[in-house]
């Protein structure tokens, strides 16, 4: 399994065909098109067809998940050989049929929370179809949208980007429009079209699109739920019980409490020569439950040591340790653990620690150091 | 004096009857903090810990002639809680909430701005002056008074090297944790200006992390217009690299965000950067 950046954690990326359906309903012209998770559900669909595998990875177009077809057979033997495929690790599930656009221009639009300027920021490029990473910023219109909402010299900025006439500009006015509503009505953190397809008759079209959705405000959008089934069977129990989760490739097994804490441990365990394999990050707490559940997380995680790393504040320690007792106690941890507790109730922590035999620093090298040992044996 | 929490801070706790809110409630109250009320809804006229419990914060700023707010409220009911207080006029409100909307928290941030209320957070841990008292959760334990302020996008990582710091005999004159989220109210920045300019705080410690630009942002600050020593930490020099928020997020990044580039901009701007957190306190001593 691919490791997940930290901030990934916290969003939900939908697949493309899912994001065009939502695209579609909030009126964004998108191809028509039908899903297929085997040839068989293929029916009859207008030929000529592009057969797009489904995936979140990037790069599927060079890696072959994108292949053409002119007729039914066709498109059902190209489905077949994408639906075998694996994609950066990535097993392909279904695919997504879809008409054949005549391209005349490939242009690129999206919207991005941005830190920096604490708003929702537009980006917009003449040079869509490729990896907007590789376009000069010099040719990127970046627009933080006023907080009060979108407003039409948007449009403007738009036209002279993409240089567009009067007709189009109407349609891309349109579409921008409306992409920043599904954005605010959606709660999504990204929503990107690449390319956006001016077609030789004059349409604009939204030929790819990638979503994500923020998981904080899932709350709000129940509908989403069938969309987190991409997840590892740990990673989906990680994160149903709110626990940030990272697999890595050494053998120590981490849980603190905090991101930054998480990634300086981390930091700690790498200079004194050691790898974390699993990473925890149990976040703010005062349930001693969701302790004792990221312990069976980890214990099925299996690495060769756990370094419990804990600086209490809004998680205070003894509810670590009461976790940690109950984990010991009723599943049974045959993994060696490695305490570091310091902070709020450390000394009754420590007492409760040391009633299941766990022997707890406070001094966080010394701590770090025994786990890297640890490990090694 | 300290900055945002200082002799006049008289603070109300919205969420106070929750688990969080009484016990750090209680918490402040023995650092010294003047908590005079708490705010919740349904609960008025009753107490918490000796405090009085309001309906509103419009109410309990009336009562007790509260400054300063400290949020408990959970994450849904949020939004409505800072712009309430942002409403009843408050000139700091510390949001500990964490996973709040980002799109809920960048209009009470956009609110608070126009406002001028100060807002930090959410997901933080609060802002401590060991002198004057706390709003927030840190640890009362790890403080000591003294000319060191420090600003932290993390919590956990504030109270490791605001402890070891303390531990070297350096005390500090506020500790602001400004929020691991994207969208916080207050940045590196602006609190890096709060800093420069109290007379009594001589250093500063910074503690970064991976992603977004905020580091970089503060060098190019600190470069310009910070005259006092700075001392930084970034965390997740060997966390797991990748594209965060699809490509239109490495785009803002254009190869910033990663711990190279910060400890490099930081570097470059006279910063002296620590290879971990508990390295802070000796290279301050010159060790």
């Amino acid at each position: 399994m691919a490791a997940r950046p930290v901030d990934e954690v916290r969003n939900l990326k939908l697949f493309e065909y899912r994001a065009k359906q939502l695209m579609g309903k909030y009126g964004i012209p998108v191809p028509r098109g039908a899903v297929a998770r085997t040839p068989g559900e293929i029916l009859s669909v207008d030929y000529p067809v592009a057969v797009k595998a489904q995936v979140l990875v990037g790069g599927r177009g060079k890696a072959g998940g994108i292949k053409f077809a002119d007729n039914l057979e066709d498109a059902k033997s190209r489905a077949g050989e994408i639906l075998a495929m694996n994609i950066k690790g990535e097993r392909v599930k279904s695919v997504l049929l879809e008409e054949r656009l005549e391209v005349a221009r490939e242009l690129y639009l999206s919207y991005v929370i941005d830190r920096s300027s604490r708003s929702v920021l537009l980006m917009a490029s003449g040079d869509g179809g490729v990896e907007i990473e590789n376009v000069p910023q010099e040719r990127i219109a970046m627009v933080p949208v006023p907080p009060f909402g979108y407003s039409p010299f948007i449009s403007k900025i738009l036209k002279t980007a993409f240089g567009l006439n009067d007709d189009q500009s109407k349609q891309v006015d349109a579409l921008a429009r409306n992409l920043y509503g599904m954005f605010i009505s959606e709660d999504c953190e990204l929503a990107e079209i690449n390319p956006l397809v001016l077609t030789a008759g004059g349409q604009i079209i939204a030929a790819d699109s990638k979503v994500t959705i923020n998981d904080d405000a899932l709350f709000r959008h129940p509908e989403f739920s069938e969309d987190m089934d991409d997840l590892t069977p740990l990673e989906q129990r990680a994160k149903q019980e709110d626990i940030a989760f990272v697999q890595l490739d050494g053998n120590i097994g981490v849980i603190a409490n905090g991101a930054g804490l998480t990634m300086a441990t981390l930091d700690i365990l790498t200079i004194n020569g050691g790898r974390a394999g699993v990473f925890l990050d149990l976040g703010g707490t005062d349930d001693p439950k969701k302790v004792t559940r990221a312990l069976a997380l980890m214990k099925d995680a299996g690495p060769g040591v756990i370094f419990l790393n804990i600086f209490g504040g809004i998680t205070k320690c003894d509810t670590v340790a009461m976790g940690v007792r109950e984990a010991v106690q009723t599943i049974g941890i045959d993994i060696p653990i490695v305490a570091r507790i310091r902070g709020v109730n450390d000394d009754i922590a420590r007492e409760i620690l040391k009633e299941i035999g766990i022997e707890s620093s406070t001094d966080l090298i010394e701590a770090a150091r025994k786990a890297v040992k640890a490990a090694v044996k | 004096m300290a900055i945002m929490v200082g002799r006049e801070t008289k603070v109300i706790v919205q969420g106070i009857t929750g688990h969080q809110g009484q016990f750090h409630t209680k918490s402040m109250k023995e650092f010294g903090t003047k908590v005079v009320g708490g705010v919740t809804p349904g609960k008025g006229g009753s107490a918490v810990e000796g405090v009085p419990v309001f309906e509103t914060v419009h109410e309990a700023v009336e009562q007790t002639g509260a400054n300063s707010s400290c949020i408990f409220v959970p994450a849904r009911f949020a939004k409505d809680a800072v712009f309430e207080a942002v409403n009843a006029g408050l000139g700091l409100v510390v949001v500990i909430t964490e996973h709040i909307p980002f799109l809920d928290a960048m209009e009470f941030v956009n609110y608070a701005k126009l406002r001028e209320t100060t807002v930090i957070g959410p997901n933080c841990p609060g802002v401590t002056s060991p002198e004057f008292g706390k709003i927030g959760i840190m640890p009362s334990k790890m403080f000591a008074k003294g000319d060191v302020g420090v600003i932290s996008r993390s919590g956990t990582l504030t109270y490791e090297i605001v402890n070891a710091l303390t531990e070297a005999g350096i005390g500090q004159t506020t500790c602001v944790g400004i929020g691991g989220d994207p969208i916080i109210g207050s940045n590196f920045v602006e609190v890096l200006s709060r800093f420069e300019k109290d007379r009594k705080t001589k250093r500063l410690v910074m503690v970064g992390e991976i992603g977004g630009t905020a580091e970089e942002e503060a060098a190019e600050y600190i470069r310009e217009h910070v005259s006092k020593p700075v001392f930084a930490y970034i965390a997740g020099r060997s966390a797991p690299q990748g594209k965060r928020m699809g490509h239109a997020g490495a785009i803002i990044s254009r190869g910033r965000g990663t711990a190279e580039s910060k400890i490099k901009a930081l570097e470059a701007a006279g910063v002296v950067v620590a290879q971990l957190p508990t390295d802070i306190p000796g290279l301050m001593l010159g060790k």
